[in-house]
C-alpha cells in the first residue's frame, strides 16, 4: 500500500489528510505544534448569518475524523529537512524519519513582524501570538493593550480580545520608517481597510467603502478622518496616530502615540504616552514556504498572494513529482479556502498513488475551491483571483519551456 | 492574580482543569496539564523567559508558535527548548537563560562593543 505524508495539520492539511485517508492511502500527517489544528484553532468570529465560527471545534471535528480514518499523527515534531532520492522523498524530523513517494506541504503562513522601537520587550507579541493564548490557552495576553498594524488580522483578533475580556486601547499605525513602509501610510491603509468595511458596524467605515471608490475620495477621506479615530466594536481605530516608541524598563509600560500627516510624517510636539501592559503587532501574513524551497521547487513572488508562493497549478501539484502544496503556503487566504484546497491535494496524491476515474472529482473539488472563495466572508488579499492566474501563467510558461527544452536537447543530441 | 480566562461568551468555561506544579528559575508554580509552557508561566504573570545572551535585556514570548525562538528555556536541563511549543508537565523544572560572559580579548575573544 501506498503511503502519503503531510507536513501541517491545520484545515489544509486535514482535509487532504481525510481525502487520502478515505481514499485507501496510509496517511502520515507531522505538525510542530502540539494540538492539530494548526491556526484555525484560534480562529473565533461571527457569520453573516449569526452562527459563531469556532476555530476549535472546527479543528476538533477534522482531527477526529482523521484519527477514524487511520491516520498516524505526529504532533510536537519538528521537521528539519526533506530531500528526494529516485522518486522517494525523505523526511527529517527531531525525532523520526518518514519515506514516502507522495508529500504534501501545508505548513501556512507567518506572520510578518514591524519592528518599531521598543518591540524586543517581553509583553510585545505578534497578533497572532495574542489570538493564541486569548482562543488557545485561554490566558490573557495582558489586560490592557495597542495592537499597532491596521489590516484584516488584526481588526478581527482585537475583536476577539474584547470579547475575552481584554481592552484594547487603540488599533494603530506604525511610525513610517524604511520597514514599516506602506503600514504607515494612513492612505493605503485605507485603501486596505475599504475591504473589510462589511464588517464593520461603523457608519463612517461602511459609507466610506462606496464613497472612496476614487483616489480623490480616498485622500479627502484621509484628511478628514478624525484625529480621535472611529470605533469599530468599540475599538477606537486611529489612522492619525502612531506609536513612535514602545517603552518600560524590563516589560512593556506603554506606548508613546503620535498625530501623523496623511503621508504618515509624525506631527511634531504631539506625543503622548499611553499606558498598556502588552502591544500587539500586526504585520500581515506571508506564506510559509521554507521547505518547499528546500526541495528545490521554483518559486514566484506573487504580491496578490501574500510573497513568494512555490509554482503550482490548480491540482495543487509543485513541478517536482510527488510533490504537492496546499493551504496558505499557495497564498494567504482563510481556513475554508484552505480546507477546500487541501481536499484537492488530497485526491492529487491518491490519483497519484494509483487511483483512477478520480478526474471528475478533481474537476469538482477546483470548482468548489472558487466557489469557497468567491463566497469568503474576510478577504486578506483583495486581488486574490489575479493572483491566483499569475501562478497558473507562470505554471503554464514553466511546462512549456521545459518542453522546449527537451525538444531542443534531442535537437542537439545532448542527452 | 489568575490571567485565565476561565469563562468566555462564546468558548464556554475551561473544560479540562487538571493542574500540575512546575518550577520557573526554582519557584514552584501550577499549569494546566499540557498546555504550553509559554502559557503556563504567562497565567501566572511572568513576561519575561530569558535574557538576552549579549545585552542581558529581558525577552519573552513574541510569535507564541515557534516561529521566532524568543521563547527559548531550559526544561530539565535541556537548553534551547521553545516554551511556547512545550506542553507542561508535572515536575518540569524549567529556568530562563541568563546573559553570558562577553569573552576577553587576551582569551582570543572579539572586542565586544
Amino acid at each position: 500500500m501506498d503511503n502519503a505524508i503531510i507536513i501541517g495539520a491545520g484545515p489544509a492539511g486535514l482535509t487532504a489528510a481525510v481525502t487520502c485517508a478515505e481514499k485507501g492511502l496510509e496517511v502520515v500527517v507531522i505538525d510542530e505544534y502540539m494540538r492539530a489544528g494548526g491556526r484555525l484553532l484560534g480562529q473565533l468570529y461571527e457569520e453573516p448569518n449569526g452562527n459563531w465560527w469556532n476555530g476549535i471545534k472546527e479543528s476538533n471535528k477534522l482531527y477526529k475524523k482523521a484519527v477514524d480514518l487511520g491516520v498516524n499523527f505526529h504532533l510536537n515534531t519538528a521537521v528539519n529537512n526533506i530531500e528526494n532520492s529516485n522518486g522517494i522523498w525523505t523526511i527529517y524530523t527531531e525525532r523520526d524519519t518518514f519515506h514516502t513517494p507522495s508529500l504534501l506541504l501545508a505548513t501556512g503562513a507567518a506572520e510578518a513582524p514591524i519592528p518599531v522601537p521598543g518591540w524586543t520587550l517581553p509583553g510585545v507579541m505578534s497578533v497572532g501570538a495574542a489570538q493564541v493564548m486569548t482562543n488557545v490557552h485561554r490566558v490573557k495576553p495582558g489586560e490592557r493593550g495597542v495592537i499597532i498594524g491596521v489590516n484584516v488580522l488584526s481588526a478581527a483578533i482585537a475583536m476577539e480580545l474584547q470579547l475575552a475580556g481584554v481592552e484594547v486601547a487603540s488599533l494603530t499605525l506604525p511610525k513610517t520608517n524604511q520597514m514599516t513602509q506602506d503600514s504607515g501610510k494612513p492612505k493605503e491603509v485605507l485603501d486596505s481597510l475599504l475591504h473589510v468595511s462589511h464588517m464593520a458596524p461603523s457608519p463612517f467605515i461602511r459609507y466610506g467603502s462606496k464613497l472612496m471608490k476614487n483616489d480623490f475620495m480616498k485622500k479627502f477621506g484621509v484628511k478628514f478622518y478624525p484625529k480621535k479615530g472611529v470605533k469599530m466594536w468599540d475599538i477606537p481605530i486611529q489612522l492619525r496616530k502612531a506609536v513612535t516608541e514602545i517603552y518600560g524598563e524590563n516589560e512593556v509600560e506603554g506606548v508613546t502615540l503620535a498625530t501623523i500627516n496623511a503621508d504618515g510624517e509624525v506631527v511634531s510636539g504631539s506625543e503622548e504616552h499611553i499606558p498598556v501592559d502588552f502591544v500587539c503587532i500586526a504585520g500581515g501574513l506571508y506564506p510559509l514556504a521554507e521547505l518547499a524551497a528546500v526541495a528545490g521547487c521554483p518559486f514566484y513572488l506573487v504580491e496578490e498572494l501574500g510573497g513568494y508562493v512555490p509554482l503550482h497549478n490548480e491540482r495543487m501539484e509543485t513541478p517536482l513529482v510527488g510533490l504537492y502544496v496546499a493551504g496558505n503556503i499557495t497564498g494567504i487566504e482563510g481556513a475554508k479556502v484552505a480546507a477546500a484546497q487541501g481536499r484537492t491535494a488530497g485526491l492529487s496524491m491518491a490519483h497519484y498513488a494509483g487511483m483512477d476515474e478520480l478526474d471528475g472529482e478533481i474537476k469538482n473539488s477546483i470548482e468548489w475551491t472558487e466557489q469557497t472563495r468567491d463566497s469568503a466572508h474576510i478577504q486578506f488579499h483583495p486581488k486574490i483571483e489575479a493572483g491566483r492566474k499569475k501562478i497558473l501563467k507562470q505554471w503554464d510558461a514553466y511546462q512549456s519551456n521545459k518542453e522546449r527544452s527537451v525538444v531542443t536537447n534531442r535537437q542537439g543530441g545532448i542527452t | 492574580m489568575t490571567r485565565r480566562i476561565l469563562d468566555h461568551p462564546i468558548l464556554g468555561k475551561i473544560e479540562d482543569d487538571n493542574y500540575v506544579s512546575f518550577t520557573f528559575n526554582h519557584r514552584v508554580y501550577k499549569g494546566l496539564e499540557n498546555e504550553s509552557l509559554a502559557a503556563a508561566l504567562l497565567a501566572n504573570g511572568i513576561r519575561t523567559l530569558r535574557h538576552h545572551e549579549k545585552s542581558g535585556a529581558s525577552r519573552g514570548i513574541y510569535c507564541n508558535i515557534g516561529h521566532c525562538y524568543e521563547c527559548r528555556v531550559s526544561v530539565d536541563g535541556q537548553q534551547g527548548i521553545r516554551a511556547c511549543l512545550t506542553p507542561v508537565k508535572d515536575g518540569m523544572i524549567v529556568e530562563s537563560g541568563g546573559q553570558l560572559q562577553t569573552p576577553r580579548i587576551e582569551d582570543g575573544g572579539l572586542e565586544n562593543g
